[in-house]
């Protein structure tokens, strides 16, 4: 073995591109919790839009398009979501299960015909000067669009959520549903939008890692990255910002464990692949005894009586 | 004569199974205090709930100042200057005091200047309020200030008010008066919901009645006797719960130096609570809600476990055992919430008669079940307690609420306990279920059990109680014989008036 | 503009109809998508649901529904308790690979032993396997607080980890000319799970499913412990007033869960499968949450739509090799069995009413 093999900055930079599918859906997911839902089919979301993103940008050839088409595909499968739990009124818990498990199925499906293609490149932004600073230049300034577009999500989500008129009344919706009804907030309206970003994020994020991050199409690709989503956000408190910094925790531990393989560490495979799950689980654990940022409302169903 | 602020023509609200509003009309003049007076049930909520744009008629007109007035949601009524302080209080507990103000007004300035108006209206019409605390935190009364700032701050025309001295501490609802006075005489109308008539009779200029959704009745309170429209409100003439003996035995249940944390986030703290209660007593424990109530019946009823010592039953420690070991022993609780906490919803009365009924009625062996049983006590609840209702095997939830009340209070009543406690026993129940639960408690009083009824319903506890306690900030008042006590040693039993002020007129 | 209306109380013919309905829309639905997919609808609904039963190879596909269908029994039963109280166990798949190693593993520790005892000690192992993985949940929900969706989803790509770990190493052939796979325990007679009528597909994983019904039917209807589950679900606050210990209940219900999931996969191990592999799990523990639900959570609900889902598979396989229809077809469509019930369940609950629009 070598541990001198592994590139630091090789290794912050790529920890970024691992982090963000992570990031993608956890923000997403972060606003529909937000709102008082709980959505747990975050992984059946994504793996539907990895195959819509890749199966659009290989047919039209640009990944700009792949990624519009996940965005729907994630907000698609989403309405279905919306459908069980804000118009059926069924239990959150089962209805985002049944999301996972038909998101599965419906992109093996689509899928079929897309193993073993290379879909587009997207190519990275190459700023001149600030991308060519020595570390700091290839770390931060020599990536693709759609991770800074993560950034920029995540602070945009935040100021919403901190400082509009739109954030405080979705926050409402999501800590006490029955007295923002009183107040006259269509809550059923607030949640189903919610749902529909969380859906569509989840999709950019399934499509981070069909088109950048691997880039082809398998089945089952997205491998519980969901359910780590869903974990970030409670690491997260709900909070964006946290969510970013467990994003690229998460991703540095995927990254490295990758590195240790490659550079044939005396520690079997299997326990390698195995660690970030394992890590996720640790963290809940120490995360599990403060549950008094989570939003009041959550996973409670909705219905207007008199 | 002047064209009323705002007049009700035929209002008609039906739901399924029930007539709600039946052709109400009414007018309120301008600077006017209308009760709107009735019991639970009586149709009260959905008529201000159709003026404040929650629901809508089915049929029936409103005009507001002549000009026809339908408002499609809260939104347009509050904009046209309707603005409403509801009974269970639309606040968010883990937002702040001006995040939660923001959200009832229509274009809210920025935060800092909100919150400097809040300041400003608090101050004047003698309600402090830190714009920034978050409103979790917060008692009742400061809570339902919250609600009557983000009113004000809209200039309303009308304010409609639910029932809202029933959070409030007598010496805060003297306050609270002045502030609705100076309202009054500001030019504003208010629509004053209620059914405690001595309160209608100092506060009010006019008052309509509602029974079973009809409006039966107006007077002018002032003028009326409280007797004359509790007989308009209720349709009959009440019978007062009688008691007969009052021969108390040996202590049986014993609390000294009981200290606990609330199980939740925005809960309040038992801190230090001595009590003791006699056989055959009736200990009423009073307060506004939110004052360690529910943790007091969770700590008694064992779903709270403490120390040992701090509970004693006939001499026996008892802080360190479960319900069902409690129940055992004979020490018996009814909690406030029915639906979710005294009963299961969705089960049937023949479950929840099991929930529990199971160790004092032996409806289990070796943890099998006995159906026939279980269900020959429900019946026995249900004729025994003239619970209406097809039969045992109809779920909790299909009951009204006097009738689950009745049910759940007899459930408890009929295993024969020697300490029973109650929490808020007439709850929104309707005043001749009321009457009967109030009966059925004393009777099992004067058969020797210990009685502790906690409840936010003064009159209440002076009608049943032998002697007094009150609850607040989750201390208990050292208890005093009910007879001869005042309003104020009451009020002031339960905290004063934290901390409020007369407004500065 | 239509609303929807509490019903009072919930509605029991609806409960009985709702799986029909789904099962029937279902069809509806997976027809279009079968037709969409190119193929004759009613051809391949056809295949799905009648050539396992009555068509000319019934004969080999009626014992094969036993064989599919005990597992998922075994499993969604073990889960509908959980789920019924409101603890959700949905980690079943990795539970039943830990049941199939502890069970093959305690296994082949005897080989090349003949004894009567191997089996019912590999019965034990897999059992506790499978209880051991539902435990870590359980144990840190209990102590900690820790959301057991998430600890028991998680660990589920521990267990394929730990799988292909002792297939590549602890358990592998060694005399596999450097396959993968453990030594194939058919041919092992004092740990092979036999058929127990040749031809008949009845094993001892079929038994242990009829008895988990029995057992979890008297358990819910006659038992305190069944009610103590039952009232927890409805309203987690009335349980605590009767008495209930919320942990002790965790402990139970994901602990009897994890047994049976790890019965289910030992059974499998020994019979069917045969071989500890990287690919010995097939998704029966997601699938059970299906099978779960579509029974209502219900003992004898389960049983039906254990073989109902069991149908699916094999009918799927054939209209696999017969139609051409892609095995992702089939999942799909099973998905779709579980949105139709979840959606049709409001009928249970809910009435739905034309009325004049209404500001809600």
């Amino acid at each position: 073995m070598d541990l001198g093999e592994i590139n630091p900055v090789l290794l912050v930079a790529s920890l970024m591109v691992a982090a963000t599918p992570l990031l993608l859906a956890a923000i997403g997911e972060l606003v529909v919790e937000k709102a008082g839902v709980l959505n747990l089919g975050v992984e059946g979301m994504m793996i539907v839009g990895a195959i819509s993103g890749f199966a659009i940008s290989v047919e039209t050839g640009s990944p700009w398009l792949g990624f519009v088409a996940a965005a729907i595909g994630g907000a698609v499968l989403s309405l279905l979501f919306v459908l069980l739990t804000q118009v059926a009124l069924a239990n959150q818990v089962a209805s985002g299960l049944a999301l996972t498990l038909f998101g599965l199925g419906f992109s093996a499906l689509l899928g079929q015909s897309y193993v073993g293609i290379k879909p587009p490149s997207m190519g990275d932004i190459h700023i001149p000067v600030i991308s060519d600073i020595p570390v700091i230049g290839p770390i931060l300034f020599q990536h693709d669009p759609i991770l800074y577009v993560g950034i920029a999500l995540t602070a945009a989500v935040w100021a919403t959520l901190k400082y509009t008129r739109v954030g405080l009344i979705l926050r409402a919706v999501g800590e006490n549903h029955d007295a923002a009804h009183a107040l006259g907030y269509k809550v059923i309206k607030i949640r189903i939008m919610a749902i529909l970003f969380g859906g569509a994020c989840a999709g950019l994020g399934g499509a981070y890692i069909s088109l950048i991050r691997v880039p082809q199409w398998t089945e089952g690709m997205t491998a519980g990255v969901g359910w780590i989503a869903l974990a970030l956000v409670v690491f997260a408190s709900w909070k964006p910002w946290r969510a970013l910094l467990g994003a690229y925790l998460f991703g540095g531990i995927t990254v490295l464990q990758l590195n240790l393989q490659a550079a044939g560490v005396a520690i079997p495979v299997e326990y390698l692949a195995m660690s970030p799950y394992i890590i996720t689980i640790l963290v809940l654990v120490i995360l599990s005894a403060d549950k008094s940022s989570a939003p009041a409302s959550l996973g409670r169903t909705f219905h207007a009586s008199h | 004569m002047t064209t009323p602020l705002l007049s009700l023509q035929g209002l008609t609200k039906a739901y399924p199974g029930v007539v709600a509003n039946d052709q109400v009309s009414f007018d309120i003049g301008e600077g006017e205090v209308h009760a709107l007076l009735g019991e639970n049930g009586a149709g009260k909520s959905t008529l201000v709930k159709m003026i404040y744009g929650l629901v809508k008629p089915d049929s029936g007109t409103m005009m507001l100042r002549g000009q026809a007035f339908a408002p499609p949601e809260p939104r347009a009524a509050r904009s046209d200057g309707i603005a409403m302080v509801f009974q269970h209080f639309s606040l968010f507990d883990a937002l702040n005091v001006a995040e939660n103000i923001a959200l009832g007004m229509e274009n809210p300035p920025p935060m800092g200047d909100l919150a400097s108006r809040i300041r400003e209206v608090s101050e004047t019409y003698g309600l402090p309020l830190d714009p920034f605390r978050t409103v979790g935190d917060l008692s009742a009364g400061e809570r339902q200030r919250v609600e009557i700032i983000r009113c004000l701050l809209q200039d309303p025309k009308l304010l409609i008010m639910d029932e809202p001295t029933s959070v409030l501490t007598p010496q805060e609802v003297e306050i609270l008066f002045e502030t609705l006075n100076k309202l009054r005489s500001e030019g504003t109308s208010i629509l004053y919901i209620s059914h405690k008539l001595e309160e209608i009779r100092t506060l009010c200029d006019h008052a309509t009645i509602l029974r079973l959704g009809k409006n039966v009745g107006e007077c002018v309170p002032s003028e009326t006797s409280a007797r004359d429209m509790a007989e308009m409100m209720v349709g009959a003439t009440l019978q007062t719960p009688e008691r007969s003996g009052r021969a108390f035995g040996e202590v049986a249940l014993d609390v000294s130096g009981l200290s606990v944390p609330s199980p939740s986030e925005f809960g309040t703290a038992l801190k230090n609570v001595h009590m003791t209660v006699r056989k055959g007593e009736v200990l009423g424990i009073g307060g506004v809600a939110g004052n360690g109530q529910d943790e007091l019946l969770g700590v008694l009823s064992g779903e709270i476990q403490t120390t040992a010592d701090a509970i004693k039953f006939n001499g026996q420690p008892i802080g360190k055992l479960g319900p069902t070991a409690r129940r055992r022993l004979g020490v018996l609780t009814a909690p406030e919430e029915r639906l979710g906490h005294a009963a299961a919803p969705d089960m049937s009365l023949t479950e929840n008669a099991l929930l529990t009924g199971s160790v004092r009625e032996g409806l289990e062996r070796n943890g099998f079940l006995k159906w026939a049983e279980t269900k020959s006590f429900a019946e026995k609840i249900i004729s025994a307690f003239d619970v209406r209702t097809p039969g045992p095997e109809n779920a909790a939830r299909s009951l009204s609420g006097g009738n689950l009340q009745k049910f759940v209070i007899g459930r408890e009543v009929l295993q024969d306990p020697d300490v029973l406690v109650v929490n808020q026993p007439t709850w929104g129940v309707d005043a001749a279920a009321a009457a009967s639960i109030r009966q059925a408690i004393l009777d099992l009083a004067a058969k020797g059990t210990a009685v502790i009824c906690i409840s936010q319903d003064l009159d209440e506890l002076m009608e049943i109680s032998d002697s007094f306690a009150a609850l607040n900030e989750g201390r208990l008042s050292a208890p005093r014989e009910t007879t001869g006590l005042t309003v104020d040693e009451i009020g002031l039993m339960m905290g004063g008036a934290h901390g409020m002020e007369v407004a500065h007129v | 503009m239509i609303v929807l209306e509490k019903r009072p109380q919930p509605s029991k013919a609806w409960s009985y109809a709702t799986p029909l309905v789904a099962v029937l829309a279902t069809m509806v639905f997976g027809g279009i998508l079968f037709a969409l997919l190119g193929k004759n609808p009613i051809e391949a609904i056809g295949t799905i649901f009648w050539e396992p039963l009555f068509g000319e190879f019934a004969f080999y596909y009626r014992p094969q529904l036993l064989v599919k269908g005990a597992p998922l029994v075994l499993i969604a039963i073990g889960l509908s308790l959980g789920f019924r109280a409101g603890i959700w166990n949905i980690g079943a798949e990795g539970q039943y690979i830990m049941g199939a190693i502890f069970g093959a593993g305690a296994g082949l520790a005897f080989y090349p032993l003949d004894a009567f005892y191997i089996f019912p000690i590999m019965v034990i192992a897999g059992a506790f396997g499978g209880w051991l993985w539902a435990m870590i949940p359980a144990f840190l929900k209990v102590r900690f607080g820790t959301n057991e969706i998430l600890v028991s989803l998680m660990l589920v790509y521990v267990a394929e980890q730990m799988l292909a770990s002792v297939s590549l190493g602890l358990l592998k052939n060694p005399e596999g000319f450097g396959f993968p796979g453990s030594r194939n325990l058919q041919s092992y007679d004092s740990a092979h799970n036999a058929e127990l009528i040749a031809g008949s597909g009845m094993h001892w994983g079929v038994v242990a499913a009829l008895i988990a019904v029995i057992f979890a039917y008297v358990l819910l209807n006659r038992h305190m412990l069944g009610f103590h589950i039952r009232l927890t679900g409805e309203a987690p606050r009335a349980a605590k007033f009767a008495g209930v210990n919320p942990a002790r209940l965790i402990l139970f219900c994901l602990g009897l869960s994890g047994a049976l999931a790890g019965l289910a996969g030992m059974f499998e191990v020994t019979g069917p499968s045969g071989v500890v592999s990287i690919d010995f799990n097939v998704g029966y523990g997601f699938t059970a949450i299906i099978v779960a639900f579509l029974g209502r959570l219900h003992p004898v609900g389960i049983l039906l739509a254990g073989g109902l889902m069991a149908l699916t598979y094999i009918g799927g396989e054939i209209a696999q090799s017969q139609l051409g229809l892609p095995a992702a077809a089939i999942q799909v469509f099973q998905g779709m069995l579980l949105f139709f019930l979840l959606a049709f369940d409001l009928l249970t609950n809910y009435r739905i009413r034309a009325a004049q629009s209404e500001v809600a």
